[in-house]
């Protein structure tokens, strides 16, 4: 007969938990958002001997407290979901530190095992750690593993079969001393009166996260009938020194075991330490971080260049066979709705992925970490944390995976922001349209315009940090406290299914929203029947003629206007709907002179149309991409907002100014 | 033994106490209390900064802060502002 369990895995950040995930689940698990908050899910699960054992992963946390989302997810799953045993994934290379979750852990009652994780480096580096001896001390069952080969994946599951038939059967929690051992026990007593309460938590625990000041277990406590001789047991005390004292004894009982375990204990991280030198030095720390960006860009697009001409051929041949399809309103559906706006979305996901790739293993070796280190001064001056440089950076290739690399901040506000802003750096999509007419109207130096429109884009990113900081996110950035974990090789396995992760969810979750878009934006440009696709004629053509007058004032014609509305697929497209609108279809050279022909068009005009295309609603992909971060529609519409104002300001400035300084007409 | 020993405890009385922001890279020095407050305090001590705990100041990012520590075994950093709400003494530390 088959027997069914659940386990957790809990663990430090950077003890390679993931990684040992995989080697448990391989590829039967999948990826979704713990409920109620956009904290990314995984479960998985693995068939040992004949048990069916369903593995959660939760976050990656370094104690149980309620400082961040991610301890506060981990510790309700422990409580409320109530797995039949917790593994905790330890580092073999920082004990001191890994143990002190484990003293928390054991005080929540569920049967433990401590899988000693990456224990391969600690001996490399000559650590001899006795397991038996870890064992007995910790009264917890202890399984060496190698997460990224795999190693003691069997022994670790049998380890958690036999403990999963145990209820939690020693009192494995540490004494907390005379001073505040009587103050727990006061305060078990007092919890003892609301049974509601202590069949729910652990008394135990809860009595010593009320004695940390715990807001969350203050909040369970303020609708319990034991709450009165609660806050008379607490009101009577410092509880500022008893939590001290509490954390202080936690690594005293660590301290006291961990010569006995680890009998040769190196503790020195002689390589990372060497490389951190250099890497984070005065002088070269900026400009390693620089040159590994540029190099990150280069390689993106050098490797997604063939990729993205293998899409556009598929996409063209595709094309070709849809034309021949009858009805013609199905034609033009699957042609130009599907393959075309779908399309050029799909464009983008070579780059896309090769992003996501290099930030993974940027993730994974341990050097993100000293990215936020080189690059946080700098970044809190404009009120926000070095980890918000990279999603930055990355914007200039695609949003998209910009934004999912807010991932790695872990304060709200902070993400929000940072996600809030990344529409406005001046993605690769826009620069088509920037070449097209900065080449056009500025012949004598289309560069500078081009780099001053990048520049703009950050400077009003930046600006909008200040503004969200000033009004609607008020705060400081949160407290930097970052651990610098040790460099590591990324393995490819790794890292690619991190990127697989992340990319094939965002084509999941955004997918859907994409494809309507793009249907909605296609079906106003092919009908009323029997139009030409996104002519003057069609629904699109005529909302664009009639918010032309809106528009009047930034001196656009209503082809720019209709283009604009195109552009909102992505914003490449709307060069191809100026070919369209100004009857040239896909030749360039007559497009080119068909804008130059236009009356309507002049250097600053020209310049205002730029300007509004850097900064207007994010492109579909790009809206998807926050409404999935954000795990909110109402930010996602503040985002289509705000950037469309902000442009719609910035193109009147230069369009009134110019008129003002050239005097009257617009040139 | 009172409480205001044990806060203390190993921190040599004739070191100079002050807070962790002023300690310069390469240094080291010995918590003496965490006068921070809240959730943050909390988390500090989570992450091993408890009194007596050892503390060695690696070194200055680029721009002078944050400032990158070992503690406890492992490598963390921390900007100013919030490393000034730890005091150190910089006595009897071993060299």
């Amino acid at each position: 007969m088959s027997k069914k369990i659940t386990i957790a895995l809990a663990g430090n950040p950077n003890v390679g938990k993931s990684t040992l995930f995989t080697a448990i689940t391989g590829k039967r698990q999948h990826t979704g958002n713990w409920p109620g908050v956009t904290v990314e899910k995984k479960s998985g699960s693995v068939r040992h001997h004949d048990t069916d054992i369903e593995v959660v992963d939760l976050p990656g946390t370094y104690s149980l407290t309620a400082y961040s989302q991610d301890e506060v997810i981990a510790r309700d799953f422990i409580i409320d979901g109530k797995p039949d045993v917790v593994v905790q994934v330890v580092d073999a290379t920082s004990l001191e530190r890994n143990l002190y979750l484990t003293t928390q852990l054991s005080e929540l009652g569920v049967p433990l095992v401590i899988a000693l994780n990456m224990a391969d480096m600690a001996e490399q580096r000559g650590d001899v750690i006795d397991l038996q001896k870890m064992s007995k001390y910790l009264e917890i069952p202890v399984v060496r593993t190698v997460g990224s080969k795999g190693e003691g994946i069997g022994g670790l599951l049998d380890a958690v079969v036999r403990e999963s038939g145990t209820s939690p059967h020693h009192e494995h929690s540490i004494g907390y001393g005379d001073r505040v051992e009587p103050v727990i026990a006061d305060l078990i007593e007092a919890l003892r009166q609301d049974p509601a309460l202590t069949s729910r938590y652990p008394p135990r625990w809860l009595a010593v996260r009320l004695l940390e000041g715990d807001e969350d277990a203050e909040k369970k406590i303020k609708v319990s009938r034991a709450r009165d001789a609660i806050y008379s047991i607490l009101s009577g005390i410092d509880a500022g020194e008893y939590e001290a004292l509490m954390a202080d004894r936690r690594y005293e009982v660590i301290a006291a075991v961990l010569p006995q375990v680890c009998t040769t204990c190196v503790g020195e991280m002689t390589a990372s330490d060497l490389i951190d030198r250099v890497v984070t030095s005065r002088y070269l720390g900026i400009p390693i971080f620089l040159v590994l960006m540029w190099g990150a860009f280069e390689l993106t697009f050098t490797v997604a260049s063939p990729f993205m001409a293998m899409i556009e051929a598929v996409q063209e041949y595709l094309a070709g066979v849809a034309a021949g399809i009858q009805p013609g309103w199905l034609a033009t559906l699957i042609g130009d709705g599907l393959i075309g706006g779908v399309g050029s979305v799909l464009i983008f996901l070579p780059n896309i992925f090769i992003l996501l790739f290099l930030l993974a293993i940027l993730e994974d070796s341990g050097y993100l970490a000293r990215a936020a280190f080189v690059m946080d001064r700098l970044m809190y001056s404009i009120g926000l944390p070095g980890r918000s440089f990279i999603p930055m950076i990355v914007g200039f290739g695609c949003n998209v995976p910009a934004i999912m690399a807010t991932r790695t901040i872990e304060d709200t506000s902070d993400r929000l922001i940072t996600i809030l802003i990344n529409p406005f750096i001046s993605c690769g999509a826009r620069l088509p349209v920037f070449v097209l007419f900065a080449g056009l109207f500025f012949p004598e130096n289309p560069g500078t315009v081009i780099f001053g429109l990048y520049v703009l884009g950050i400077v009003v990113a930046i600006a909008s940090a200040k503004l969200f900081r000033a009004t609607i996110l008020p705060g400081k950035p949160a407290p930097f406290l970052m651990e610098m974990p040790p460099y590591r090789l990324p393995t490819a396995m790794t890292s690619v299914r991190h990127m697989w992760d992340r990319g094939s969810m965002y084509i999941r979750k955004a997918g859907g929203i994409i494809l309507i878009g793009a249907l909605v934006i296609w079906a106003l440009a092919a009908s009323p029947a029997g139009v030409e696709y996104g002519s003057a004629a069609s629904y699109a053509g005529m909302i664009g003629q009639a918010v032309q007058p809106l528009f009047a004032p930034l001196g656009f014609n209503w082809e720019m206007t209709v283009s604009l509305i195109f552009g909102f697929v992505a914003k490449e497209i709307v060069i191809a709907s100026l070919g369209t609108l100004y009857g040239v279809g896909e030749d360039a050279g007559a497009l080119e002179g068909a804008l130059l022909a236009d009356p309507a068009l002049g250097s600053i005009t020209a310049l205002a149309f730029m300007v509004f295309v850097l900064l207007y609603l994010p492109c579909i992909a790009t809206m998807a991409v926050i409404r999935k971060e954000t795990g909110s529609w109402k930010w996602t519409a503040f985002s289509i907002v705000f950037g469309t104002a902000v442009a719609y300001l910035a193109a009147f400035i230069i369009a009134r100014g110019g008129a003002l300084l050239f005097g009257g007409v617009i040139p | 033994m009172n409480q205001h020993d044990h806060l203390q405890k190993s921190s040599d009385s004739s070191g100079t106490v002050t807070t962790l922001d002023k300690v310069p890279a390469p240094g080291k020095c010995r918590v003496v209390a965490v006068p921070a407050r809240g959730p943050f305090r909390t988390r500090l001590l989570a992450m091993g900064f408890v009194p007596g705990a050892g503390i060695e100041v690696l070194r200055a990012a680029p721009l002078g802060d944050p400032v990158e520590y070992r503690v406890k075994g492992y490598c963390i950093s921390l900007r100013k502002e919030e490393a000034r709400l730890i005091s150190v003494s910089t006595g009897g530390v071993d060299p």
